[in-house]
This record gives structure tokens, C-alpha cells and sequence, in this order.
């Protein structure tokens, strides 16, 4: 899987990563990530392998995985507080204004095992766009959103975008990202 | 955009599973549960002589902790790594082995600390002169620690395993024998009397070994069962 796959992308540029089930979408963002360590090849940031300096090439980007990443039990903003919270210090507001622009305002002291499928993926947009790193790894983002969910986290893409950042996004679909056209990659 | 350092990061750690913890009681309180109906059987099985059971007082108090320690860190990273908590944690920017340590230390907060704080009582029961509880509750706040540890390294071993638990206590149990001897032993010295002082120092060191070690073999084996 993955073999002779070789790409790079620089600031400002969005990749959109397609292909069938299993052909290694998933595998292809985990390897970026260091969460799978491939047999051969290597991941680069900025020109430095990502294996010689792991905390540092963490900070520099934002995953959302398949599963949400959420904890059930504590609020939207609890939520956003904590995990964001392991990269930098919020200043007051912050979580707020977050969850107004992932259209979850009025859920903000829900907690959210109580949201909806849409609902949690917008929360965890919301953890991508706090985090404010140069660099989105999102995996299959536009997943139980509805319409208007779409729209979005398209524009806020595009938003990230048009702000020098970069992103990687493994969706079946093209992602009609306002202002941009993502390159795509296709895994047979 | 200025980051978390990691002993902030740490502090967020530790807050958010002791946050969890609160809004999980049943949870929590099932080792102190266990530990004490473990304890309990003693008496029942070798009947109510006071003399006989203040004999075997070190070592059921000891073997009971070990079990319910057991129980509790099974939990450790089990529910982080089904909602998808681990993965971001892993991949936040921080020193891994700084926030599982973190984390150890909130698990013990939660189910060691309580137990400890309990185990006079227990030991009353067991009929432990008072003048041992001393010496009970500091090779416990020892022993829980390096069993929290030892526990930790089992739970990130088997996190990805479906019947992991059973292999857990494989995998822990004979590693926790060394502390479960200096612990016993140092309890059975104070119920006679005597000074506990070198088993608790052997436990001292243990202690400090497990938590300098303890926190990259689990980053190491977290990284591992992520995969």
C-alpha cells in the first residue's frame, strides 16, 4: 500500500486525497501524521524529517480522524478547552467564539455525548480551527454534516486557506472549497 | 502564538481525567469497593480470632490493594483510545511520556489516594494495632504509586487486545511481586512493633524507579497499540 506515492505541499495549497475504499486514504494521512510508521520513505516538514524533531511536527498540524475524538462526558467547551488547551493557552472568549462559528453556540455547555453525529463533527472542526497551526490533516471532514455543515467547514477551509495555511483533506468527494482548487491525489 | 509548555500541559491532563473521574463515581469507586470485600473475606474464612487474623494482616491488606489496583488501571487508557482522546493526545505537540505521567498521577489520585485514606479502617478489621497505621498507609502511598506505574505500562500493552485483560494481569502481577513483599513485610514489622524503615525505603526506591521509568515504556507502548 502506498508504494511510489510521493507528493509535497506548500502554504496556501490544499491536497485532496481520493481514491476507493481501502486503497489507504486513511493509512496515507496516519503515515503524515507519525501515527503509522511506514516500512520505507519518509515524511518531511519544512525540509527536516518529521521523525527527527516528533513533538515539533505535531504541534504543527491539526488532525481530525474518523472518530471525532471527543469525550462524551464533558461539555462542547470543555471539550475545546482541554484538547486545545495541550497546545496553547485560550484566552477568554476563545472557545466561544469557536463554537459560534461552527454554528454550535447554543450547545456550548451541552455535553457532547449528547449531540448529534453532525454536531460532534462540528465540534471537532472547531478543535482543528482553535488550534491554529499552518497545517489541517483532515480525514473525510464533511461526514455526517448536513448541507449548510458543508458549506461550512468548506469556507472555513478555504478561510485557512487563504491565511498562508495548508491542508490535506481525504474525502470521496471533491470539497467545494470557496476561492481554492485542492490538487487531487488519487490511490488506486 | 505562544504554546503550552509541557508542565501546563501536564496540569490540563491531570485536571481533565480528574473532571472525568467526578462525573464517572461508579467508576472510581469500584477498586475501594473491591478492595475492601477482598479484605473483608479474610475474616470470613479464618474466622474472627483477632490474634490470627492481626498475623495475616500485612499481606491480605497488601494482596487486596494489589488486586483492586489492578482493577482500576484497566480503565487508564481504555476509554481515550475508543472516543479517539488518545490519538489527539499523542499528536498535540507534547512530550508523551510528560502526560501519561500526568495521567498516572490523576488515576492514583482517584483510586489509590482513597484507598489508602481507607486502609486504617480495613486494618482495624484485620485487628492492626493502631500504632501500625503509620507505617499501613505509607508503604500503600508507596506501593499504590508503583503499582499505578506497573499498571500503566500493562494497560498501554493491551490496549488494542480484545480479551486484554486477563493478559494484564498476567503481564502485572509478577512485576508488582517485589512490592508486594517489602510492602507486606513492612506492615508485618510495624503490627509487631518493629521498625518498617528499610522496607519502606526499599519501597521508596521502587517508587522513584517506576516513575522515572514508567512514563517513555508507556509513551513507547501508547505509540505502539496506536498503530
Amino acid at each position: 500500500m502506498l508504494a511510489g506515492v510521493s507528493l509535497t505541499l506548500a502554504a496556501a495549497q490544499c491536497l485532496h486525497v481520493l481514491g476507493a475504499n481501502g486503497s489507504g486514504k486513511t493509512t496515507l494521512l496516519r503515515v503524515i501524521t507519525g501515527l503509522v510508521t511506514p516500512e520505507q520513505g519518509r515524511v518531511e516538514w519544512n525540509g527536516q524529517p518529521t521523525a527527527a524533531n516528533r513533538d515539533a511536527w505535531h504541534a504543527s498540524f491539526s488532525y481530525l480522524a474518523h472518530s471525532d475524538g471527543l469525550k462524551p462526558e464533558l461539555t462542547a467547551r470543555e471539550n475545546l478547552a482541554f484538547e486545545v488547551g495541550l497546545r496553547r493557552p485560550l484566552v477568554e472568549g476563545e472557545t466561544e467564539e469557536a463554537l459560534r462559528e461552527v454554528g454550535l453556540a447554543a450547545e456550548r455547555d451541552q455535553p457532547a455525548g449528547f449531540l448529534s453525529a453532525g454536531q460532534r463533527r462540528r465540534l471537532a472542526v472547531a478543535r482543528v480551527l482553535l488550534a491554529a497551526v499552518p497545517l489541517w490533516i483532515l480525514d473525510e471532514p464533511f461526514t455526517n454534516l448536513d448541507a449548510a455543515g458543508t458549506t461550512l467547514v468548506a469556507a472555513l477551509i478555504g478561510r485557512h486557506l487563504d491565511a498562508g495555511g495548508a491542508a490535506i483533506i481525504a474525502a470521496h468527494q471533491p470539497p467545494a472549497i470557496p476561492g481554492h482548487a485542492p490538487w487531487r491525489l488519487e490511490l488506486a | 502564538m505562544a504554546a503550552t509548555s509541557a508542565f501546563q500541559a501536564a496540569c490540563h491532563a491531570y485536571r481533565r481525567d480528574l473532571v472525568l473521574a467526578f462525573r464517572h463515581w461508579g467508576q472510581v469507586a469500584q477498586p475501594l469497593v473491591f478492595f475492601v470485600i477482598v479484605a473483608t473475606l479474610f475474616p470470613l474464612a479464618l474466622g474472627p480470632q483477632l490474634g490470627e487474623l492481626r498475623e495475616i494482616a500485612g499481606g491480605a491488606l497488601w494482596v487486596a490493594a494489589l488486586l483492586a489496583s489492578l482493577l482500576g488501571v484497566e480503565l487508564l487508557f481504555r476509554a481515550d483510545h475508543a472516543d479517539g482522546t488518545l490519538e489527539q493526545m499523542l499528536l498535540c505537540g507534547q512530550p508523551l511520556a510528560v502526560l501519561v505521567l500526568a495521567k498516572g498521577l490523576a488515576h492514583w489520585t482517584v483510586c489509590g489516594l482513597p484507598l489508602v485514606l481507607l486502609s486504617p479502617l480495613v486494618a482495624a478489621g484485620l485487628g492492626a494495632p493502631t500504632a501500625a497505621n503509620g507505617t499501613l498507609v505509607a508503604s500503600l502511598a508507596l506501593g499504590t504509586g508503583i503499582l499505578s506505574a506497573l499498571g500503566a505500562i500493562g494497560s498501554a500493552l493491551t490496549l488494542g487486545l480484545r480479551r486484554g485483560s486477563l493478559l494484564l494481569g498476567l503481564l502485572v502481577l509478577p512485576l508488582a511481586m517485589p512490592a508486594l513483599i517489602f510492602g507486606a513485610r513492612a506492615v508485618d514489622l510495624a503490627v509487631h512493633g518493629d521498625s518498617a524503615r528499610g522496607p519502606l525505603l526499599l519501597l521508596s526506591a521502587m517508587l522513584v524507579l517506576a516513575m522515572t521509568l514508567a512514563p517513555p515504556a508507556v509513551a513507547a507502548a501508547l505509540r505502539i497499540s496506536a498503530e
